[in-house]
C-alpha cells in the first residue's frame, strides 16, 4: 500500500504537550516540513522560547537552544554570527517576542540578522495560565484583565508584523493563520519563503502566525477557530507587510 | 621580549584575542569601553566576530548562542551592566556554557560612580542570578597578571564548561603599565562535541538547555553541577603570599587594594612592624585553607582586610581565618581609594599601637 502521508522527519517522536485544539502543533508541522522541503534540517539550529513552546527543543529534530524569556533573537544572533552558513530560526510566542523580548526582536530586525522568526500570536500568555499579553484585544478578558483589557489602562494590542515591517533590515514579514486548510497552505508558503530568503542572505525574516488558545480563551477548539477568524483577524490583518524580493511598484 | 606600555582595558582585549577569543559581544559602559573599542578595531583582523548589542542583556544572550555554537567567546562590562548580565550568566551556568566575562568594577549601588571600586564581590562570588551556581572568578592585580591569566581563563571555561569572570577594578582597566607578552600555550582541551553546529544527519540533535522541569531531574542536574564545582575547588585555587616571614600583620586584599596593602606594609616596615600580604587570585574558589594556614603562623597578631568597598570579601576572610586570629577591615567605597597611610594606621590599630 502506498504511503500518502507521514510525520515529518524534522519532528521527533516526543509526545507534544500542547492542549487539545491548540494550533501550535500545526505550526510545528509546517516549520518541520519546510526544513525538510528545503533540505536544511541537518544544518538547522533552532531557538526555543519561554512560553507554551518552551519544550520545542524536544520536538524539532535538529540542534536546538533553549533561550531565556524573550532573548531568542539575541541567542540566534550569536549562533548565526558563529555559523553564518547555517539555517537559524527562533520560535516565539507573543509574551516572549512582543513584551519581554521587544528590544531583542526589534534590534535583530534592525541589524538584518539572517534568521527566521516564527511568531505565534494567540493574544494571551498561555503557559502561565491565560494572563494578558501585549497582543490581547481591547475588551478581551484574561486572568490579569478580568474585566477585559482596558484601552485607557493598557492601550491597544501591539501589531509586531506592521512594526517590524518599517525596519530596513527586515527582508520578509508576513502575518498568516492556520484556522482553515487554505490558511494552512498559505502559512506553509510564507514559512518556506522566509527560510528561503534567510538562506539567500537577504535579511531578517518573520512569519507571524495567529494561533488559538482554547484553554485560556475558555472555548471549545471549534469556537476558538471561529473567534480567531471573526475577532482576531480584524485586529491583526493577514498580509505580506514586507518582501524585499518583490520590486516596489 | 621587550616590555610595552599598555592600558589595562586594551590589554584585556588584546590578551583575549591572543588566547583565541574570536567572538565578542558587548555594550558601551564606562570605565571599560576601551575593550569593545579595541575589539571593534582588531577582531576583524582575526576573521572573528565583533558585535555591539542593544543591551547587556542581549550581549550575554548572544554569548549564550555563540558559546552554544562552539565559539570561544567573551563579553565585558562594568558593574551596572554586569547586573543586567546576571540572567544570562545563570542560564549559562545551568546550560554549562563556557565564556569569559570581564567586569571592570566601578562604584555603586545603582549608577554609583564611574570611579574604581570593588562593590561587586558578593555578586561575583555568590551569584547575582537565580539558582545554585558558581563561576570561576579571577581577580588580577596588575595589567601583566591580566594578560597572563587570560589564556587560562578561556581554557578553564572550556575545560569545565563554565563561565569565567575576570574581576577587575576600574583602576586596572584605566591605568597603563609595562606588559611583557609571553606565550601561554593553550591547554589540551576536549572537543566541543556538545556544540550546536547542525547534525548534518550524522548524530542526534545537540540541545543547549537549562530547563529540567521534573524535580528529580533538576535535582540531579544541580548535584552534577555541584560535583563540578567541587573539582574546581580541588584544582583551581590561586593565591599569592608576600613577606609572611615573621609578619605580625597579615593583610588580605585582591586587585588594586593588594598593591595598597604592600605599600602600607612598606610604611609599617619603616616603623619596625613586619606585615605580609595574602592575595587571593581566584576569589571563587576562595583560598580558605591557605589563608587559615598563613593566619595561623605564630608571628601573626592580626588579619587586616583591605577593600575598595564597605566590606564584602572580609566575610570570606572570616570564614577562612575561622577565629584563629582577629580579623579587621579597612576600606573605602564609591570610587574613593584608601591611602597606604590609612591602611597602615588601621593595621597599627589592630595591633593596639
Amino acid at each position: 500500500m502506498a504511503i500518502v502521508y507521514e510525520k515529518s522527519k524534522a519532528l521527533t517522536d516526543a509526545e507534544m504537550h500542547y492542549c487539545p485544539g491548540c494550533t501550535h502543533g500545526i505550526i510545528h508541522k509546517l516549520v518541520a516540513e519546510t526544513l525538510v522541503d528545503l533540505d536544511v534540517l541537518g544544518k538547522s539550529i533552532g531557538v526555543a522560547p519561554v512560553g507554551c513552546a518552551v519544550f520545542a527543543y524536544d520536538y524539532f529534530n535538529c540542534d536546538m537552544h533553549e533561550a531565556a524569556h524573550g532573548r531568542a533573537p539575541a541567542v540566534a544572533t550569536g549562533i548565526k554570527h558563529v555559523l553564518p552558513d547555517r539555517t537559524v530560526f527562533t520560535y516565539q510566542g507573543d509574551g516572549d517576542l512582543a513584551a519581554i523580548g521587544t528590544a531583542e526582536i526589534v534590534h535583530a530586525a534592525m541589524r538584518g540578522e539572517k534568521i527566521t522568526t516564527i511568531f505565534v500570536n494567540n493574544a494571551v500568555y498561555g503557559m502561565t495560565g491565560g494572563q494578558m499579553a501585549p497582543t490581547t484585544l481591547v475588551g478581551q478578558k484574561t486572568t490579569t484583565a478580568p474585566f477585559g483589557r482596558s484601552f485607557e489602562h493598557y492601550g491597544a494590542p501591539i501589531r509586531m508584523a506592521e512594526l517590524l515591517a518599517t525596519i530596513d533590515g527586515a527582508a520578509y514579514i508576513e502575518r498568516v493563520t492556520v484556522t482553515t486548510p487554505a490558511h494552512i497552505a498559505k502559512a506553509k508558503r510564507a514559512i518556506k519563503k522566509a527560510f528561503q530568503i534567510q538562506d539567500e542572505g537577504l535579511g531578517f525574516t518573520m512569519v507571524e502566525v495567529l494561533s488559538t488558545c482554547p484553554t485560556n480563551w475558555g472555548m471549545t477548539p471549534v469556537e476558538a477557530l471561529s473567534w480567531l477568524n471573526e475577532t482576531m483577524i480584524p485586529a491583526f490583518p493577514l498580509s505580506v507587510f514586507r518582501d524585499i524580493t518583490k520590486k516596489e511598484k | 621580549m621587550a616590555k610595552e606600555l599598555w592600558k589595562g582595558n586594551e590589554a584585556v582585549a588584546e590578551a583575549a584575542i591572543r588566547a583565541g577569543c574570536r567572538c565578542y559581544f558587548g555594550y558601551p559602559i564606562t570605565p571599560q569601553s576601551e575593550i569593545p573599542e579595541y575589539m571593534a578595531l582588531h577582531m576583524a583582523d582575526t576573521g572573528g566576530v565583533f558585535l555591539q548589542s542593544e543591551s547587556e542583556i542581549a550581549a550575554i544572550n548572544m554569548v549564550y548562542g555563540a558559546s552554544g555554537a562552539g565559539a570561544r567567546v567573551m563579553t565585558s562590562s562594568s558593574s551596572p551592566g554586569i547586573s543586567l548580565k546576571q540572567e544570562g550568566i545563570s542560564y549559562m551556568c545551568g546550560a554549562e556554557l563556557p565564556a569569559v566575562i570581564v567586569n571592570v568594577m566601578r562604584g555603586g549601588p545603582g549608577l554609583g560612580t564611574i570611579q574604581p571600586a570593588q562593590g561587586d564581590y558578593f555578586q561575583a562570588t555568590r551569584g547575582g542570578g537565580n539558582g545554585d551556581y558558581r563561576l570561576i572568578v579571577l581577580a588580577p592585580a596588575t595589567i601583566q597578571e591580566v594578560v597572563d591569566l587570560m589564556q587560562e581563563a578561556f581554557d578553564l571555561a572550556d575545560q569545565y564548561r563554565i563561565p569565567v569572570m575576570m574581576l577587575l577594578d576600574g583602576m586596572i582597566g584605566q591605568m597603563m603599565e609595562p606588559v611583557e607578552w609571553t606565550h601561554t600555550p593553550a591547554s589540551d582541551l576536549p572537543g566541543k562535541t556538545w556544540a550546536t553546529t547542525g547534525t548534518e544527519g550524522k548524530r542526534p540533535p545537540n540541545i543547549i538547555n537549562s530547563l529540567f522541569i521534573d524535580p528529580d531531574a533538576c535535582n540531579r542536574h544541580n548535584q552534577h553541577l555541584e560535583e563540578k564545582y567541587k573539582k574546581i575547588i580541588e584544582n583551581e585555587i590561586k593565591y599569592s603570599i608576600n613577606d609572611l616571614v615573621d609578619a605580625e600583620i597579615l593583610f588580605v586584599a585582591y586587585g588594586t587594594p593588594s598593591r595598597l596593602a604592600r605599600a602600607a606594609a612598606r610604611l609599617l616596615g619603616e616603623e619596625g612592624i613586619k606585615a605580609g600580604v595574602f592575595r587571593p587570585i581566584s576569589v571563587w574558589p576562595y583560598p580558605y585553607d591557605a589563608l587559615r594556614e598563613a593566619a595561623s603562623q605564630d608571628s601573626v597578631q592580626a588579619v587586616v582586610t583591605v577593600e575598595m568597598s564597605t566590606g564584602q570579601m572580609v566575610d570570606d576572610v572570616r570564614i577562612g581565618v575561622n577565629g584563629v586570629k582577629p580579623v579587621s577591615f579597612i576600606g573605602q567605597a564609591g570610587g574613593v581609594i584608601p591611602s597606604p597611610r590609612e591602611v597602615a594606621d588601621a593595621a597599627k590599630k589592630a595591633l593596639g599601637r
